[in-house]
């Protein structure tokens, strides 16, 4: 069982999205990225990340990763961004009741795609 | 690289970052459209040639993606394309006007009657086209099927393009068409017999209309939670339906009607201050509210954010920003 299934597919993501989404809008650190993109296409795309994170059916590849956070990285997303994001994805899940185990996992996945987010 | 684009037996190169909307409007061709932003639907097309993009039937009912219409203004090419316009008969319905009349200094009440069947749940949007061809969007305010008509609330813009039409020639008997209706900001009930999850909505000026579409539905559907209203507006003169509003408060224990005013003074009928915040201040303790905000789009898309950040669930939020035409 893929670590997506486990987690409960795409109910847990509705449920993970809103508690993320709202660590991430409300954290001054990262939220100037999320300044002038409209709530529902980024809660979309907020449940995209998710999906991918838990290790569900997507169709991201790096280099879509790559092209998609292109004019991020020109207003300098960079490492430490990278780590606030995987903090509040490891708050969220702990507050949904996930295991420390299953919470590392989901962070060595969102880890393993850091150097696409970051066009390294 | 450039496509093709057919119109009207013609053909123009399309860029692809050009919306067909935007190409034909370079050409000097008239194609009526409104907020270039996928909301209003007034910029609907069929297209011929080419298959219409997803994004370009975003929110379009089933039937008007089975027969191919597109949002002009979201319509990309990435292949070659021929649009047309629609046709009138099969996208259409007339519809005569049965009153015009002043609400307040600067919104007037607009009540048609479709000739035909023009099934439309109270708070969603409707195209409302002028024998001239503008074509604009307006919320619904009643229930059309109780009451046999549709009302809309029209705020008169000097000088827009309706509005102009709205004051001098829109007279009772008069026809128009409508298309449509589009729209996911209406009352949804849950539970058979009465839903009891309070309803906080939240506009201004105009944004009442669909906002009183949904509280009379909600009404008529028994709903028994709290419904709270918050009316917001610069000056007490563009307040309107106070007496109403209030009368529905006496007799409906269960709804609440605040107005409240920018730039009002004290001791009067509404309270003082921006309804931006009243309506934060509400829903602080009221994390499973539905919240249904219309109107100007920066206050509903900062009341949006707020809420939704004080703890009201992304789903729970309803809203129409009525963007102005570009
Ligand atoms: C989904 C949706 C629902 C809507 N529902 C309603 C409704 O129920 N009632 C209602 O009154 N309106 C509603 N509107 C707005 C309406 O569709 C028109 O945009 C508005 O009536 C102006 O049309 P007009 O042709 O008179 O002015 P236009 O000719 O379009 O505008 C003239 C000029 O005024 C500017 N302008 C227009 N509106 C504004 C504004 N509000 N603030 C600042 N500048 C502006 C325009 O950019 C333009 O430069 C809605 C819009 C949308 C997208
Ligand atoms: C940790 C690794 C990350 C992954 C796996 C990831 C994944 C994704 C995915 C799948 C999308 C959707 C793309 C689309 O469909 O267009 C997206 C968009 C986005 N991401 Fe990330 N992301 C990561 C890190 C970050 C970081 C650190 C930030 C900023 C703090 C960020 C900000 C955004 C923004 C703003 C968008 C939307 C861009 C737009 O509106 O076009 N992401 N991300
Ligand atoms: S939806 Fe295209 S102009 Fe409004």
């Amino acid at each position: 069982m893929s670590l997506y299934e486990k987690l409960g597919g795409e109910e847990a993501i509705d449920a993970a999205t809103d508690i993320f989404y709202r660590k991430m809008l409300a954290d001054e650190r990262v939220s100037g990225f999320f300044d002038d993109t409209d709530m529902e296409g980024q809660i979309a795309k907020q449940k995209a990340f998710l999906t991918m994170a838990f290790g569900g059916p997507n169709n991201y590849t790096g280099k879509s990763l790559r092209d998609g956070h292109a004019h991020l990285v020109e207003k300098g997303l960079s490492d430490m961004h990278v780590d606030v994001v995987i903090e509040h994805l490891g708050a969220t899940l702990k507050e949904l009741g996930v295991s420390d185990e299953d919470i590392a996992e989901v962070a060595s996945i969102a880890n393993s795609v850091r150097d696409d987010v970051l066009g390294r | 690289m450039a496509f093709n684009l057919a119109y009207d037996g013609n053909s123009y190169p399309i860029e692809e970052e050009v919306s067909v909307l935007d190409t034909l409007l370079n050409q000097g061709i008239d194609i009526p459209h409104s907020c270039k932003s996928g909301v209003c639907q007034s910029c609907l097309v069929e297209v011929v040639v080419g298959e219409p993009t997803e994004a370009s039937q975003v929110g379009l009912k089933a039937t008007f993606k089975a027969r191919n219409y597109a949002l002009s203004c979201c319509l990309f090419a990435k292949e070659d394309l021929g649009i047309r316009p629609l046709n009138s008969e099969d996208a259409e319905v007339t519809a005569s006007i049965i009153k015009v009349e002043a609400l307040n200094h600067n919104v007037l009440r607009l009540c048609l009657k479709p000739e035909e069947e023009f099934d439309t749940i109270p708070g969603q949007y409707i195209n409302l086209i002028t024998p001239d061809n503008i074509v604009r969007s307006y919320s619904i305010a009643n229930i059309p099927g109780v009451d046999g008509y549709i009302e809309l609330h029209i705020r008169v813009i000097p000088n827009g393009r309706l509005g102009s039409w709205l004051l001098n020639e829109a007279k009772p008997w008069g026809s128009v068409k409508l298309r449509g209706p589009a729209g996911e900001c209406f009352y949804v009930s849950d539970k058979e017999g009465g839903d009891d999850f309070p309803m906080v909505l939240a506009g201004t000026s105009t944004g009442l209309a669909p906002l009183y579409g949904i509280i009379k539905d909600a009404l008529a559907h028994g709903h028994i939670g709290e419904i709270a209203l918050f009316h917001g507006a610069l000056q007490p003169e563009d307040l309107y339906l106070v007496d109403e509003l209030y009368d529905l408060s006496q007799q409906q224990s269960n709804f609440s009607y605040t107005p409240c005013v920018l730039n009002g003074s004290e001791g009067d009928f509404y309270i003082c201050g921006d309804v931006q915040q009243l309506v934060v201040e509400h829903i602080a303790k009221l994390k499973e509210a539905r919240l249904y905000l219309c109107g100007a789009p920066d206050l509903v898309n900062a009341m949006k954010k707020k809420a939704f950040l004080s703890g009201v669930a992304s789903k729970h939020i309803y809203y129409d920003a009525f963007l102005p035409s570009k």
